[in-house]
């Protein structure tokens, strides 16, 4: 999944390390907010036991042996700040140290696993190990799921970046200038050894290691347990959450401002309309459409009839009175079904008690 | 791999890391042209032809770029062998793998009647292993002629913060300290097996390791953080700077980002 020089763009490269650059300066800027000083060898400490934890050949089921990222198990241990931290010092230390992924894809690199992975992460450990008790077995499970789904979200990633290569950059006789094989087969090739070997180590590990921690070291458990037990940088308030969901919630409607249809969102209708067709064409390296929709995407398309479509209910005038209902709809039905999902879980009983 | 040598295949892997770092400070000892240059000049020259040669858009502009990347290892004391062994024989089966089908799959100009080998597919597939050789023989020139905490300094020079350079710089010094803690362990822990251990229990065990080596780390990051107390850290950083830069070291600088524009502008 490191991701070599050469095998993407400059401006592919470039556009990365501002994400991770800005992730970065975030993360630092949550930890220093609560521990000053004792974050720095923390963090430090736990890169270096990532990286060492990485060398590790994890045994898997069929004879095989597989590597671990880490990420999981950084994020449970330190938060997904400290974990976003510390997998990424890990990762700079193998491509500055040992050449292991480039210099001028480290910011990829850093954003697929240490970003992606640990928010992934993170989410999947929080939202299947819920409010259950630190020495539960339904820690051990989330952690182990947690890890195969981090896993395979930073490899989905860096696969839809290699994939995006060829149509975008390629020379005048079309010719690819950096990774070679288009989203159809990149993300194939890259998911099948992810689904199966790496995953499945990243898995392992993570849950080995949380079965280890409950025995032997609970409170670091705690961190990211949800009991009470606070994120290394986290604020312990939803307020700046909501404010920052409202404002999104006002801003909805710039995306009328954006013009053409994005690439492969087109209707049926679209293929037989002589501007979007244009626009299709343009948009998939001047390959034509075909001159009527696939006859799979019509039928498709009439299973589902959406009721807001174009994000505007049809009571409504305004486009931007429409993005701004449709986008408080869809944050209403988030926020019902993680209340509800909320609610089942605090309802089931806790035969494990809490160590 | 088998599973059932897991603990030898991690040592390998360990030992081999652990003797890839000693090397490069060896090589970073000796004498040379990149290693006689201040570190910021290498690490700045060194990123702008990286950076080249991920611009440029012509095959012969790239080699042009790996030529001068083997001129420069050969001119840093840094040998041919250890370039192939390292770099170029990795790299290649690396990528070669990725690059292969590219020649079949690109659609493009047949190169013979009836074959499905294409000229643009041959051409991706060159100018891929090339941009990845050359990248690669420029990154390792600059880790085995640069020993790490110079490394470390020239990116503070760069305005990449005291933290992050800190906490790098920690991370290293402590990895060394776990690779050596987790050998001894997977060294004991063989030396005790006997017979073949199932699948099953050897997962427990690689997990179990893992376990008593994150526990020694935290411990560990407990008594630095009292080390650097007891020495007055408060949480300010502050990392020794590096002195002026020579008129050799401008020079050098000049070359290295003239070399990097032609090559931006020749290979557009």
């Amino acid at each position: 999944m490191h991701i070599p020089d050469g095998y993407l763009s400059p401006s592919t490269c470039a556009a990365l390390y501002g994400g991770i650059l800005a992730s970065w300066y975030l993360c630092l800027r949550r930890l220093k907010r609560v521990l000053l000083t004792r974050v720095v060898p923390l963090i430090s400490v736990f890169a270096a036991f990532a990286f060492v934890v990485m060398m590790f050949n994890i045994p898997l089921p069929g004879g095989t042996t597989g590597h671990a990222l880490g990420v999981t198990i950084a994020t449970i241990v330190l938060g997904p700040w400290g974990g976003v931290l510390a997998t990424s010092l890990a990762i700079a230390l193998q491509a500055l140290l040992f050449g292991d992924g480039g210099i001028t894809t480290l910011g990829a690199n850093c954003f697929n696993m240490a970003v992606i992975g640990s928010a992934v992460a993170y989410g999947c450990y929080r939202l299947l190990a819920s409010q259950a008790p630190v020495g539960s077995r339904r820690r051990i499970v989330a952690a182990g799921v947690a890890g195969y789904l981090a896993a395979n979200a930073s490899a989905l990633a860096a696969a839809i970046e290699l994939g995006i290569q060829p149509a975008l950059f390629h020379d005048s006789a079309g010719a690819p200038l950096y990774a070679p094989y288009p989203l159809k087969i990149a993300i194939p090739a890259m998911m099948i050894g992810h689904l199966t070997l790496a995953g499945m180590a990243e898995a392992i590990i993570s849950a080995g290691l949380v079965a280890y921690l409950q025995v032997a070291d609970p409170a670091l458990l705690r961190q990211t347990s949800g009991l009470g037990g606070r994120d290394l940088g986290s604020t312990g308030s939803l307020r700046r959450l909501w404010a920052t969901v409202a404002l999104l919630l006002v801003l909805t409607p710039l995306g009328i401002l954006a013009t053409g249809k994005a690439w492969a969102e087109w209707s049926a209708s679209d293929f037989t309309t002589s501007n979007t067709r244009a626009q299709i064409t343009a948009s998939s390296g001047n390959q034509t459409p075909p001159p009527v929709a696939p006859s799979g995407l019509q039928r498709m398309a009439s299973v589902w009839t959406s009721p807001f479509p174009s994000y505007a209910p049809a009571f409504v005038r305004s486009a931007a009175l429409g993005y701004l209902l449709s986008a408080m709809f869809g944050v209403g039905i988030c926020v019902f079904i993680a209340l509800l999902a909320q609610e089942r879980l605090r309802a089931r009983p806790r035969l494990e008690q809490d160590s | 791999m088998k599973s059932s040598n897991f603990a030898g295949a991690t040592l390998n892997s360990l030992t081999r890391a652990l003797s890839h770092a000693l090397i490069s400070e060896e090589t970073a000892r000796r004498r040379g042209l990149m290693q006689a240059l201040d570190p910021r000049v290498r690490v700045l020259g060194i990123l702008a032809l990286v950076i080249a040669v991920a611009l440029a858009h012509k095959i012969a502009v790239v080699l042009a770029l790996f030529v001068i990347a083997i001129v420069l290892a050969r001119a840093s004391s840094i040998s041919i062998r250890t370039l192939s062994v390292r770099v170029w024989l990795v790299a290649l089966a690396f990528t070669g793998i990725i690059a292969l089908p590219a020649v079949f799959l690109t659609p493009g100009q047949p190169v013979f009647p009836n074959s499905s080998v294409t000229l643009q597919g041959l051409c991706t597939a060159a100018m891929l292993v090339s941009r990845v050789e050359a990248a690669v023989t420029l990154t390792t020139v600059l880790v085995l002629s640069t020993p790490w905490t110079e490394i470390l300094k020239a990116l503070r020079a760069l305005h990449v913060p005291k933290e992050a350079v800190m906490m790098l710089g920690m991370a290293h010094r402590y990895i060394f300290l776990l690779a050596e803690t987790a050998t001894q362990m997977f060294e004991s822990r063989q030396s005790r097996t006997v017979g073949v251990i199932e699948g099953r229990q050897q997962r427990k065990l690689a997990a179990r390791t893992a376990g008593v080596l994150m526990s020694k780390s935290i411990d560990l990051s407990q008594e630095v953080f009292l080390a650097m107390q007891s020495r007055g850290y408060r949480g300010e950083v502050h990392i020794a700077e590096h002195s002026g830069i020579h008129t050799r070291d401008w020079a050098a600088l000049g070359s290295f980002i003239a070399i990097a524009v032609i090559a931006i502008r020749a290979g557009w």
